[in-house]
């Protein structure tokens, strides 16, 4: 046989799952990303008192598709002087690095196209800190002002909360002991507790550093629409402009997961090793159960033929994917059994992962937007240093518990409760500070004139 | 509705076709009086012979022409010549130091063609004021701009849409219409249907069929 | 797929436009996109957030607003040369597409100028109605003002709340007048209409409604501390500086002026009700929108107030079809939901007014922009715009 090809097919055969997930990723992720903006926008609506997209498809299914196909339809447009080559590179290299650190995460068990590499998480971050190159080159090449203005914003802010994330993130390793995605969630499972529990001002700090790090609101204001200047996407049309967008929302699922895994136990059920809390396992089956009866429920009372026999139909599917839970039990002699550890922990996983999300959805339209001086300064004078006293605290928590014998959780608890100290100290510092650096603003108090009787 | 003095509501009058019938003549209206169908009303425009009127004409003497109220609202008229000495003094010492408004209105059959007219309001008193400031045709008053800041745009206003130009004014050009605008609106010798015929002709090249 | 050229629509031949309005763009003027020592940045006419067609120049140092020049006047539409050539019943639908947020007030002001021209007064029950309806149309504009101010500034959701509520009080303006924003509810001499049967309840139930919902805008917003770093000192105006510059409303109050048209010289029914004025300490952001907040929650006090005794009678006073004010002027001002709303009426006799002006209260208030946007970001021009509550058809008439 030819031996190229001998050699392509014995690589094909050995890492046929890597390659098979990576194909996934590439293939499914932006139709899930389109997905995951239909559910922000009918979360959205939920919020604000109204329904969403409802026309397209039953219930604005349908409205990613038809969304994706305007875009692909669209006018390819590029500024006379700008620089082709890079206006055509900028978007993918977004799209390329929120997509590749994907390679090294585990969604569950059993999904994961870089199996066991040494320095999995270290992985992801770094290549998704490649995702900025891709904002301010589109920033430059569209020859545009307001564009460069607005992608420097934005690049600042990623930056900075880099570094936030970042010591968040060592705290979590410092308790890991590993960088090693699969290790990570074991020693949760070990160590019967989530790290969320154990330095709970780490998930924090990470978790607002992760908002920031995708664009999110409250710190949006690179991207607002009522800002001078428009930002780096203003020249991007079409479906350029959609993979910038999907590039985000990618990332979000990407800044999730490392949360999730790192912090929220990865795939493992809550209390994993508590064995009588086993009942726990049969949620995912219950759950889809329920899901699938509130179907049958509701689809009695659609007005429309259409939306209850979809209504049925999405009933159906939820109890036939809760007959495979079932059947995937991890009782012995089941058919599926051998399905169990893959299954329940991509539910689990997912399920963390979307409660992650539905918190990004569910700031972004509550709370108002920062200025950008003033989520500079959050990122730079109150995270970092809250981040680094807490790394140092979760250090000397371990060495507490490690070398003088301390319970692990008592240490936990002390350190925890002096990170938050420090941070109370912090943010009383940052309002005196930004108090006197308002007071030499040219502000002059007003005097309170009783003019008239009222 | 207490607006100004303390004298007693004027009667409801019912007057299904009232005409102009004013016994007192004032500066401000040229317009021809014709005799009143009905029992003569409550003179609406009378003489002003306050406290208020007192002290301006005790302070100003001749450069205030006349002191009416109309409506029981009092109105002063002044002498372009003392304008800002006027303002100055009504902001100070009588405490006027609201510029509500500041608007001109045109006469073009009488001598003295606009008449400026400020509306002055005290938070202390409670009390409104009307100064009436005759101008003729290319008179340029003072600005007042230095005494109320909300005079402004007020007066840009008043150049943009009358003409009337105001010497002093720190940036004084059109505000409303568009800085290459010909003409000054509200005078009453400007056309509406003028402008409407002169801009079809020359955009569209045809005749307006107004 | 080629690289495309931009291809922009050429004007047609021959049409001279007189407004120009094409976008300046100031890098090109400056010559050098850095290192210039200010930089002008145009921002409008065309802007989701300058609430209409405002164009405002900003001299810039770095990030922050040295000078302002505000162009207006593309929303100018001759209103007061138009009504030397309409009688005054045929004047009164032109006063509320100024203010088309508040047409209602824009329509009391009006009737209320007339009427005193006229020397009439319009019957008891007329005035109740006006004053509940003026009320309620006080908070449709405070509404529609607080939800688009917390959109600029990033907030999403308060603007659903918001139109939400709107949308009760434009359906109670619909039953009884027929139209929802330029209702041209009165006329000079009362009411036209009688109130619908259910007006009182409909009110109520909607003043019930409303305090917890502007419970829930307060929780939102009030103590949110992202908000507060937003509005705190950002647009201060002191009291001796909104005096001056002419400003009025709830800028006025939120500097510390108590005062209010309403009980300083009362029309309509407006003496008869209770009510608080609302007064700030700072003449900031954040004063003025906890003013206007309060003011809807008293607008609400008096609504409940007024339903509870509308005086039985006539509507409409004896004024007859053709209206001739005797020779004369007045001048008549109200409290409208964004300042002084004057109205100055010249009668030469006939049926036409000679001249009537419209004291704008959005047109002053620009004025202070100047001044309150200096020493700020950028990005806190557009809180100030929105603080200022201006609506272009009353700045440019």
């Amino acid at each position: 046989m030819n031996p190229t090809l001998h050699s392509i097919l014995a690589f094909v055969e050995a890492w046929w799952v890597e390659l098979l997930c990576a194909v996934l990723i590439v293939l499914v992720v932006p139709l899930i990303a389109g997905y995951i903006v239909l559910v922000e926008r009918k979360v959205m609506a939920d919020m604000q008192a109204r329904l969403g997209p409802m026309r397209v498809g039953p219930h604005g299914l349908l409205q990613p598709i038809a969304d994706a196909l305007k875009l692909l339809i669209k006018e390819d447009l590029i500024p006379d002087n700008a620089d082709q080559f890079i206006f055509w590179l900028a978007p993918v290299l977004s799209m390329t690095a929120a997509l590749t650190s994907m390679g090294a995460i585990a969604f569950g068990p059993w999904f994961q196209v870089a199996r066991d590499i040494n320095i999995g998480l270290l992985f992801v971050v770094g290549v998704s800190a490649l995702g900025p190159f891709g904002i301010v080159l589109g920033g430059w090449a569209s020859n545009n002002h307001y564009s460069i203005i607005g992608a420097l914003r934005s690049t600042a802010q990623l930056i900075s909360y880099e570094t936030t994330a970042g010591f968040a993130l060592v705290s979590g390793f410092l308790l890991a002991g590993t960088l090693n995605v699969r290790a990570i969630v074991e020693t949760q499972r070990a160590d019967q507790a989530w790290y969320v529990f154990l330095t709970p001002v780490g998930f924090f700090t990470y978790l607002i550093a992760s908002i920031a790090e995708t664009n999110r609101a409250p710190f949006d204001l690179p991207e607002a629409e009522s800002e001078l200047v428009a930002g780096y996407m203003t020249e991007y049309s079409g479906f350029r402009w959609s993979l910038y967008f999907l590039a985000e929302y990618a990332n979000m699922i990407v800044v999730a997961s490392v949360g999730t895994t790192l912090f929220l136990g990865g795939w493992l059920r809550p209390f994993p090793n508590v064995h009588w809390l086993g009942w726990l396992d049969a949620v995912p089956a219950v759950l889809l159960a329920v899901v699938g009866a509130y179907c049958v429920l509701r689809a009695g009372k659609q007005p429309a033929r259409v939306q209850s026999l979809f209504l049925w139909a999405v009933a159906l599917a939820c109890f036939v994917v809760a007959l495979i839970f079932a059947f995937a039990a991890p009782f012995a002699h089941l058919p599926l059994q051998f399905m169990h550890d893959g299954l329940y922990g991509a539910f689990w996983f997912l399920l963390k992962v979307s409660a992650y999300i539905y918190l990004f959805m569910w700031l972004r339209f509550t709370l108002p937007r920062f200025r950008f001086d003033q989520l500079m300064r959050l990122g730079w004078h109150i995270l970092i240093p809250l981040a680094l006293i807490n790394v140092v605290d979760v250090g000397i928590a371990l060495a507490l518990s490690s070398e003088f014998g301390w319970n692990r959780w008592l240490a936990m608890v002390v350190t925890t409760v002096a990170t938050l100290g420090a941070a109370m100290l912090l943010l009383h510092w940052n309002d005196k500070y930004s108090a006197a650096a308002s007071a030499a603003l040219p502000a002059e108090s007003s005097i309170a004139e009783d003019s008239h009787a009222g | 509705m207490a607006d100004e003095s303390k004298a007693p509501q004027s009667p409801e009058s019912s007057q299904p076709e009232v005409t102009g019938s004013s016994p007192a003549q004032s500066a401000a209206g040229a317009s021809p009086s014709s005799p009143a169908k009905t029992a003569a009303p409550a003179p609406l425009q009378v003489p002003l012979n306050n406290e208020l009127s007192g002290r301006y004409r005790e302070r100003f003497g001749a450069v205030i022409l006349d002191a009416i109220e109309d409506r029981k609202q009092s109105i002063l008229i002044v002498d372009a010549a003392q304008l800002l000495e006027i303002a100055c003094y009504s902001r100070d010492e009588e405490k006027f130091d609201l510029l509500e408004d500041y608007t001109a209105v045109d006469w073009p059959r009488r001598e003295k063609r606009f008449d400026l007219v400020a509306q002055l309001y005290s938070f202390t008193h409670n009390t409104r004021l009307r100064l009436k400031i005759p101008l003729g045709f290319d008179e340029q008053p003072d600005t007042i701009v230095p005494i109320w800041p909300a005079a402004n745009w007020l007066e840009r206003e008043i150049f943009d849409l009358f003409g009337i130009a105001f010497r002093g004014h720190p940036n004084l050009k059109r505000i409303l219409l568009p800085d290459e605008w010909q003409g000054h609106p509200l005078r009453k010798d400007y056309d509406i249907l003028q402008q409407d015929t002169a801009w079809v002709r020359e955009n569209l090249g045809i005749e307006s069929g107004q | 797929m080629g690289p495309g050229k931009s291809r922009y629509r050429e004007r047609p031949v021959g049409v001279k436009i007189l407004a120009d309005t094409v976008h300046e763009n100031a890098a090109l003027k400056t010559g050098t996109l850095f290192g210039a020592d200010e930089l002008v940045i145009n921002m409008g006419p065309q802007h989701p957030s300058t609430h209409g067609v405002l164009r405002v120049k900003l001299k810039l140092d770095g990030e922050r607003v040295v000078g302002s020049e505000c162009v207006i006047g593309y929303l100018h539409r001759g209103v007061e040369k138009i009504a030397e050539n309409r009688t005054y019943q045929q004047f009164a639908p032109y006063v509320d597409r100024m203010d088309y947020v508040a047409a209602v007030s824009n329509g009391l002001g009006y009737c209320e100028a007339v009427e005193k021209l006229l020397v009439v007064e319009a019957p008891p029950r007329a005035r109740v109605i006006r004053t509940i309806l003026t009320e309620l149309q006080r908070i449709a504009s405070h509404l529609l003002w607080l939800g688009t101010h917390a959109l600029d500034i990033g907030a999403l959701t308060p603007l659903f709340y918001c139109m939400r509520e709107r949308e009760e009080i434009l359906k109670i303006f619909e039953k009884y007048c027929g139209a929802r924003l330029t209702t041209h509810a009165f006329r000079i001499g009362g009411l036209q209409y009688e109130a619908y049967d259910n007006l009182e309840k409909d009110v109520e139930r909607f003043c019930k409604d409303f305090e917890g919902r502007i419970q829930e805008y307060s929780d939102l917003l009030t103590g949110n501390s992202i908000w507060i770093g937003r509005t705190r000192n950002v647009g201060l105006l002191n009291s001796a500086d909104c005096i001056a510059l002419g400003a009025s409303g709830p800028v006025l109050r939120a500097s510390g002026v108590k005062w209010d048209l309403r009980k300083a010289m009362p029309y309509a029914a407006y003496d008869q009700y209770k009510f608080e004025i609302p007064v700030g300490t700072r003449g900031d952001t954040y004063d003025r929108y906890m003013v206007r907040i309060e003011e809807m929650r008293q607008s609400r006090l008096i609504c409940l107030q007024a339903i509870e005794n509308i005086p039985a009678g006539p509507i409409m006073a004896r004024v007859g079809k053709v209206l001739k004010p005797p020779v004369g002027e007045v001048y008549h001002a109200i409290e409208s939901p964004k300042g002084i709303l004057g109205y100055y009426i010249l009668s030469d006799g006939s049926t036409q007014p000679y001249r009537i002006r419209i004291r704008p209260p959005s047109f002053i208030n620009l004025q202070a922009l100047d001044k309150m946007i200096r020493g700020h970001l950028v990005t806190d021009v557009v809180a100030i715009i929105g603080t200022l509550d201006i609506v272009l058809g009353e700045v440019d008439r």
